[in-house]
């Protein structure tokens, strides 16, 4: 499952994309989420206000209760700023 | 068929209108929206970030969908990312049609929803060294929320 993190998202965990093999009991978007933000400090940062973050799998918003498998593509970024 | 283009480059507005027209003798009417950075409160420059692969994709739905809300001939829509200079232009969305209504509605329409649906992220750099991301604001959720019914 390849991550990627956006915006202050990517500042605060310090890296723009990481491959990850969560346990199989992860099965949605805020699932996942969830244990993402266990696995260092600065993701515990990234992660710690759930509604600040929006995500989208395989290129395509998704809400938190979205399943997310192997081999997709996940990312995780603040609410959207263009135009 | 939309023309969605993502780059670092300017862009030259009247060289992207007069693409919308040429050639052809249908066209009654090219409505334009063209985002520029201001220079608020000592703004130094404003970087956008974006997805790239989503990006496109969601620019080009949202293109989509105004081409099926409103007779087009012809569409644009150009994102800048990167550093951008206060002055200097962010986006710009063109719009042709017949009629002027269509190709004025489906302008404000593009804009109001590429500002919530496309996955941008400005951050301000300032002149005094400070950064920080732009919040989202409700008002746009607001002006894109009142184009999700159809049209009459």
């Amino acid at each position: 499952m390849r991550i990627l993190y956006f915006a202050w998202l990517r500042q605060k965990i310090g890296v723009a994309e990481e491959e990850v093999a969560p346990p199989p009991e992860i099965r949605d978007v805020a699932g996942l989420r969830e244990w993402l933000a266990t696995r260092s400090a600065g993701h515990a940062a990234a992660f710690a206000d759930a509604k600040q973050i929006r995500a989208a799998v395989n290129q395509d918003f998704a809400t938190p209760d979205h399943p997310v498998a192997a081999g997709d593509e996940i990312a995780f970024f603040p609410p959207v700023t263009g135009g | 068929m939309a023309r969605i283009q993502v780059q670092e480059a300017l862009f030259d507005m009247a060289a992207e209108s007069a693409a919308l027209t040429a050639g052809r003798v249908d066209v009654g009417g090219v409505a334009s929206f063209l985002g520029v950075c201001r220079g608020d409160d000592g703004l130094a420059a404003m970087v956008l970030e974006h997805y790239p692969g989503m990006t496109e994709r969601a620019l080009g739905r949202i293109a989509a969908e105004a081409e099926a809300r409103w007779p087009l001939t012809g569409c644009t829509v150009i994102h800048r990312v990167g550093r951008i200079l206060p002055g200097e232009p962010i986006v710009l969305v063109l719009t042709a049609s017949a009629h002027r209504a269509a190709a004025l509605e489906s302008c404000a329409f593009l804009i109001d929803w590429l500002k919530t649906k496309a996955p941008f992220w400005k951050r301000e750099e300032f002149a005094d060294g400070d950064a920080r991301w732009v919040a989202a604001k409700h008002e746009d959720d607001a002006a894109a929320l009142r184009w999700s019914a159809k049209p009459e």
